[in-house]
């Protein structure tokens, strides 16, 4: 019963995101939506994608990463290398965008993992910076003045990785898997004690987590014409990482809220770049201040439709394990 | 001969990392708080001595004073500001707060001057170059070495000699208890960031007397670099940030002498992951498990 | 004693952490469906002991045999398959999951769907998270929390806390319980309710429970067996009656509460 219940709810969305996209690819297709909002769009679905996967690793594992913008780099160059150097299909790049990226990601998550809290924040900022000197050091990628790339993100590519990731992810964490990683970000001693295989669940969050930057890496780098290092430094990290503490940590669709919001925001302050860094600093803190569990904290968006039908006194609330 | 050079070199870089690693371990054995802005502090501190030997036609001596003044007070109103309120949230909550400020400070500065580069006069320290040994030496470094182990060694007299030093050592050990003993943790952490700030703010007047160029985003990487010489040593313990801003400085200038400039930086995030991989509790840490 | 084999065994076990030595020499016994007390002074090495037995700390000296198992060197959650778990002295609940789910959380490690299927929601993945659910219901029945199921835990009251942190620790299905000190922190009438618990999940879940507990009426009350721990290692070991007799006993407590 329940599980009928679970499967309408999960096709209900489907349908409804294959609307949203149809509506979206009639628009660009009859000339509707000009380069400005179609570019706009491509940015606040990759900006999602790079959000939710982080917030798999911070929000839910609770393992605090802040080098993502190192995942979202062996991603792009990974599949820029893929179409540019060995003309293979933009898919086909993508894919292995993410692969690598995953790749990454086990090779830093196994040793660092096992630091806590601040070391571990520090280590994979570390990872980022490696990865972004590395770049700037490989002539075979340009070095510093960066690649070339051709422009071969659309609308069908960036919507279908966007739903793949949410899907990917929330299935995820509304399972057993997932109750494990939130667990070990509840109480990492607790959860071990329970029967939790811990170092496994917080590499195997990091690893998916970095999957999906990856496969952003692939669409940023196609979006655009030419990717440098310069572009995936600490600054990119910290973009991500504000979606993640902003929307609240442990929130996936406060990640999703806060990642349209301020891709907005950045858009219309494109032009004023130290503006904006002072806007989202002066932001930073005084969420911390004043709200540190951020837009929604734990809670989903749903839970609030929820919280309104359980008043009637039936509880059937399948959803509480994303927390 | 090429190796000792390089050596020296790597004592002067290693001389400016530690002092700004004293700071960043001061504050973490206290607050338990990687104090991102810390970079920012010791920027800032480049700007106030340069500022102050152009507009205001100090000396060295007069603008470091002066430099490290104005940094003591930015910690602590940072601390004041940002940090306290946060004492009892989350490890996460006040490392994100302490982002926020180092950006803050980054673009504020920008804002208010605008991002261009300054160069520091060539004129303000003697240029002499002494020779021992076939190792030329210049003046310049000579001044920078004693200067930063003057301050080195006032600050253990401060930490080992005086009240405060005690209180600090206290509130470090265990501040409940030390709140109970009566002694001010409050005034006792501000003060930690003073002092931390202080000597910041004393490596960006010298390292903008020695490498001459100074701007706004100029203090992320030797930030993070103390930072890493701070864990390298054992965070939290004082001679620890000292040897690991030495040990930090002597390596990159080996690899720079090796003629793999470009790959400075990354060897020192390695360092970074190898020493929190192998020995997190760093050279001179002891190894602590959490408690159950 | 009996002459089977005991269901652990802790020969000669210690642990030192740089020069202190925490515990030295410990041996302990404990036989299938026994329940037995380790008391001692505060400081004497009760949690240290309780964090060897389930891989938190490794012993530098000694063994450890659960069953036929060695367990030195696994891991916590090894441990925990192999049927130890435990609670905490300052209870450690998953605070933002709800009472379900911290039961469920337990309940991981029979989960037999992968996370493959659980990404793709094949038909395993439902009907393996149905069969935990249920259990994790049924089981919250037997304790009568499933008033609270859809509770965050960090808002139950204390007490019930106390109640959960023992039901999710039943429900990972363990042959040996340790309890650390359940009764923190309790009235007389939750502590009653506490032994009556007890009481019952033993005989319930044929259970074999190592119990630490200040609370000595509690201790003397239920416990077949006691050991006193003091200073790291062991003073005395015996009936309750032998216990409230010891002079060894006696004085550790007294020279607690002079000093």
């Amino acid at each position: 019963m329940t599980a009928f219940k679970r499967i309408n709810g999960f096709w209900l969305s489907i349908v409804l995101a294959l609307v949203f996209f149809a509506v979206v690819q009639l628009l660009i297709s009859g000339g509707m939506l000009n380069s400005f909002y179609i570019n706009t769009l491509f940015f606040m679905a990759i900006n999602i994608i790079l959000a939710v996967s982080l917030h798999l690793i911070i929000g839910i594992t609770g393992q605090f990463s802040i080098g993502h913008a190192g995942f979202l780099a062996v991603g792009a160059y990974a599949s820029a290398i893929m179409t540019m150097k060995l003309q293979m299909p933009f898919a086909l790049a993508l894919l292995v965008g993410g692969v690598a990226a995953a790749v990454a990601g086990l090779l830093i998550g196994i040793p660092t993992l096992r630091l806590k809290g601040d070391y571990l924040a520090i280590a994979t900022l570390g990872f980022g910076e490696i990865v972004r000197i590395i770049l700037l050091n490989v002539e075979y990628v340009g070095g510093a003045s960066g690649m070339t790339v051709t422009h071969l993100t659309t609308w069908p590519w960036v919507f279908f990785c966007l739903l793949m990731t949410i899907i990917v992810i929330a299935n995820f964490t509304n399972s057993t898997h997932g109750r494990a990683c939130i667990s070990i970000r509840e109480d990492e001693i607790a959860a071990d004690s329970m029967g939790i295989n811990t170092t496994y669940y917080k590499v195997t969050a990091f690893v998916i987590g970095s999957f999906f930057a990856g496969i952003a890496g692939g669409l940023y780098a196609h979006n655009f014409y030419i990717i440098q290092p310069t572009n995936f430094g600490f600054l990119k990290s910290f973009d991500i990482l504000i979606f993640v503490v902003l929307g609240g940590l442990g929130s996936m669709s406060g990640a999703v809220i806060a990642a349209i919001l301020l891709t907005v925001v950045s858009t219309f302050l494109q032009d004023y770049p130290e503006t904006r860094m002072i806007i989202y600093s002066i932001v930073l803190i005084l969420v911390m201040l004043y709200r540190p569990k951020g837009l929604l904290g734990t809670q989903e968006l749903t839970s609030f439709f929820r919280l309104r039908r359980a008043v009637g006194g039936k509880q059937n609330d399948n959803k509480h394990t994303v927390a | 001969m090429e190796l000792i050079q390089q050596l020296v070199n790597g004592i002067s870089l290693g001389s400016i990392y530690a002092l700004i690693a004293l700071g960043y371990t001061m504050v973490y054995g206290i607050v338990r708080l990687i104090n991102f802005a810390h970079g920012d502090v010791f920027m800032v501190g480049a700007f106030v001595g340069f500022y102050a030997v152009t507009s205001l036609d100090l000396g060295f001596f007069p603008a470091l004073l002066l430099a490290m003044i104005a940094c003591a007070l930015l910690g602590v109103f940072i601390e004041r500001i940002a940090y306290k309120p946060l004492r009892n949230a989350t490890r996460i909550a006040a490392l994100i707060t302490a982002i926020g400020v180092s950006l803050l400070i980054e673009y504020g500065t920008i804002y208010v001057r605008g991002a261009q580069p300054e160069a520091y006069p060539s004129t303000l320290l003697p240029a002499k170059s002494i020779e021992i040994f076939g190792v030329t030496i210049s003046s310049q470094a000579l001044l920078i070495l004693c200067t930063s182990i003057v301050l080195m060694i006032l600050l253990q007299l401060i930490v080992h000699k005086t009240k405060i030093g005690k209180a600090m050592r206290a509130v470090s050990y265990d501040a409940e208890a030390a709140r109970l003993m009566g002694i001010n943790v409050d005034n006792t952490i501000s003060a930690t960031f003073a002092i931390g700030s202080a000597l910041a703010g004393a490596a960006g007047v010298i390292f903008g007397v020695y490498y001459i160029k100074i701007e706004p985003l100029m203090g992320i990487i030797p930030g993070l670099k103390a930072f890493i010489a701070a864990v390298l040593g054992g965070i939290g313990i004082i001679p620890g940030a000292m040897v690991g801003g030495l040990v930090l400085g002597v390596i990159e200038s080996l690899v720079s002498g090796l003629g793999y400039s470009l790959w400075r930086d990354g060897v020192a995030f390695i360092v970074l992951i190898l020493i929190l991989i192998f020995r997190p509790s760093g050279l001179f840490g002891k190894n602590v498990k959490e408690k159950v | 004693m009996t002459t089977n084999t005991p269901l652990l065994k802790a020969d000669n076990v210690g642990i030192h952490f740089g020069g202190l030595k925490a515990l030295s020499g410990v041996n302990i016994e404990l036989n299938a469906g026994e329940l037995v007390g380790l008391i001692g002074p505060n400081g004497a090495g009760k949690t240290t002991f309780f964090n060897l037995l389930t891989g938190v700390y490794e012993p530098t000296e000694g063994s450890i045999v659960l069953g036929n198992d060695k367990l030195n060197g696994l891991a916590p959650y090894q441990i925990t398959r192999k049927g130890i778990s435990r609670t905490f002295q300052n209870i450690r609940l998953f605070g933002e999951l709800s009472v379900l789910d911290n039961v469920k959380v337990a309940y991981h490690s029979l989960a037999r769907h992968s996370i493959f299927s659980s990404i793709f929601r094949l038909p395993s993945h439902f009907s393996g998270e149905k069969e935990i659910e249920e259990k994790a219901i049924e089981f919250l029945k037997i304790f009568k929390l499933e008033s609270f199921m859809y509770e965050k835990a960090k808002n139950l009251p204390y007490g019930q806390q106390r109640r959960l942190e023992i039901a999710r620790a039943l429900a990972a299905h363990p042959k040996l319980l340790l309890l650390d000190e359940p009764a923190a922190g309790m009235n007389p009438q939750e502590t009653q309710e506490l032994m009556n618990l007890i009481a019952f999940i033993r005989e319930r879940f044929h259970l074999t429970i190592l119990l630490i507990e200040h609370d000595m009426p509690l201790v003397m009350g239920v416990c077949e067996r006691i050991y006193v721990l003091d200073h790291g290692q062991l003073i005395a070991h015996g009936t309750p009656e032998e216990i409230r007799n010891n002079p060894k006993v006696i004085e550790a407590y007294l020279g607690e509460e002079i000093s």
